[in-house]
């Protein structure tokens, strides 16, 4: 019970330091601002040792190169091409061989294209292009596999969506002047635009207030009730 | 000073300058209140939310559903309550858990449903027969895509270094393709859209979300034919407890997070837009009367 007291109050003491800022800036929200930012670090450079360098490179590449004083070749001896590229990257900091970086760098870039580049195609490209392919009105058979209309408020969706898309293209297409009935079309591309910017800061709203509604909810029903049940109030 | 400046200001002129530490204490009080209170907010479900819902409902008995806990503390407000609400459908509808991350955050969250749902309301589950914990691995959209093809490379262990083939729930499973229903939670990145690019498309794999309200509308649009279903935010996890209710009864008095979340979401955006009218209209009042801030020299 002492150390979830503990807990809980380093906790309010940080959440209540970080909201200070709100009234203005203090050297209270300062000093919480340095504790976030160094817990982070560490925790991401403990993640990153454990779960890369020990897990993936050092516990593949030691038993290889262990093997390899004994005269056997093992295949995950193709894991010191890794540990040479990390040790590149690092070169960076030293002055005068820094440009050795960018060998890494090129490999990571190249290796994150190949990997991204059929399925990022495939999923945000044809497949989004397909799902605007859709039936104004209905019922349609489902042939080509496109479902059938089921109501008019399906059917009124479909029309935001066949009109949105459309001239939110228009919008976007600059080799021509935006006049006449063009320009009109990309006005109203320019609306759906808005309207999903709109929807969108709604929505970061939402999700900010419920941030801050779960640091309440922990100062209201963590800190402040169980405080208050431990000195038996 | 000129007679212009030592004139008293009207009560709509000083309110044209209102300390915004005001406005955060109202926005402070409009959260507290309800949360003293401990109200819940039942909200209507929505179609997407209730298609994933009835995905779930849907699975047979022994069904494999996998979790990813793709976010971290600093967004599990929003989560965690959605999170919540899926495992224990899941768990109602006897389906198989397997909980992973593909962001480090996501590890220690996975404990959290882990205590704070399947060991007091489920007792009956067993680690390793109806749930297990594969815990965090690095590579990103890199480890789904191997996933995809040979599960047991990068998960050759749970989470507390248990040899993953010890677990009966795991025998069989040699690729993603084995699962009947992939969840991903989160919204940034590593998250729902490298789960559809990665294995729900190339895979035929069901995927469905569960994002930060900020996320939800870059995600909308792969519904319904690349998700299927989508729980946005707070409002998201609250009509999910909602049909969980409607289904299950016995929840009706349950303290449901999401709901209860959504009463101070709902009195606070109450305020917000309050405050958002009566500066419009003090607006339009000091204009009408040329006594704008631009009119009176700019911003102070």
């Amino acid at each position: 019970m002492l150390n979830e007291m503990i807990g809980l109050w380093i906790g309010a003491f940080l959440t209540l330091g970080i909201m200070s800022f709100l009234y203005k800036d203090n050297p209270w929200y300062k000093i919480c601002e340095a504790i976030f930012i160094g817990i982070s670090a560490g925790y991401w450079f403990a993640s990153m040792w454990w779960q890369n360098l020990v897990a993936k490179l050092i516990d593949n590449l030691w038993p290889a190169l262990v093997a390899l004083g004994h005269g056997e070749i093992q295949y995950n001896l193709v894991y010191l091409v890794a540990a040479v590229l990390g040790v590149m990257m690092l070169l960076r900091l030293v002055p005068g061989v820094g440009w050795l970086s960018r060998w890494p760098i090129a490999v990571i870039v190249g290796a994150t294209a190949g990997l991204q580049f059929i399925n990022f195609l495939v999923s945000n490209g044809v497949k989004q292009i397909r799902n605007t392919i859709v039936p104004l009105f209905g019922p349609i058979s489902d042939a080509g596999g496109i479902p059938p209309v089921q109501s008019w408020e399906e059917a009124l969706g479909n029309v935001v969506i066949l009109v949105g898309t459309f001239t939110g293209l228009v919008y976007f297409f600059f080799s021509k002047e935006h006049k006449g009935l063009f320009g009109g079309t990309a006005k109203v591309g320019t609306w759906f635009i808005m309207i999903t910017f709109g929807a969108s800061f709604g929505y970061t709203v939402m999700s900010r207030m419920s941030l801050f509604i779960g640091r309440l909810d922990f100062l209201v029903n963590d800190w402040v009730m169980v405080t208050l049940d431990f000195v038996g109030l | 000073m000129t007679n212009g400046a030592m004139k008293k200001q009207s009560l709509v002129e000083r309110l044209q300058y209102i300390d915004r530490r005001i406005i955060f204490a109202f926005i402070a009080v409009a959260v507290i209140v309800p949360l003293l209170i401990g109200a819940q907010l039942k909200e209507k479900t929505t179609p997407i939310v209730q298609a994933m819902f009835d995905n779930v409902e849907g699975l047979p008995e022994g069904s494999r559903v996998l979790l990813s806990y793709d976010y971290g503390p600093t967004t599990a407000p929003e989560i965690q309550p959605m999170v919540d609400a899926m495992v224990r459908h899941c768990a109602e509808r006897k389906c198989k858990m397997y909980m992973m991350a593909v962001w480090a955050t996501g590890h220690n969250l996975t404990g959290e449903t882990i205590e704070g749902v399947l060991r007091p309301d489920f007792p009956d589950l067993e680690y390793g027969v109806d749930f297990i914990n594969l815990g965090y691995k690095a590579g990103n959209q890199g480890l789904i895509r191997l996933i995809l093809v040979d599960f047991k490379t990068m998960y050759s262990t749970d989470a507390n270094n248990i040899a993953i083939d010890d677990f009966p729930m795991m025998e069989n499973i040699t690729s993603l393709r084995n699962f009947d229903l992939i969840v991903s939670f989160g919204g940034g990145f590593p998250g729902i859209k490298e789960w559809i690019q990665f294995a729900g498309d190339p895979g035929n794999i069901p995927i469905g979300g569960g994002c930060t309200a900020v996320g939800a509308p870059n995600l909308y649009p792969y519904y319904p034919s690349q998700l299927v279903g989508l729980l946005g935010g707070a409002k998201g996890a609250a009509e999910y407890e909602n049909a969980l209710i409607i289904a299950y009864p016995k929840y009706e008095d349950y303290p449901m997070a999401g709901m209860s979340l959504m009463v101070s979401q709902t009195v606070a955006h109450i305020v917000i837009i309050f405050f958002i009218v009566f500066g419009n209209v003090l607006y339009f009042i000091l204009r009408a009367r040329g006594m704008t801030k631009e009119g009176l020299g700019g911003v102070r």
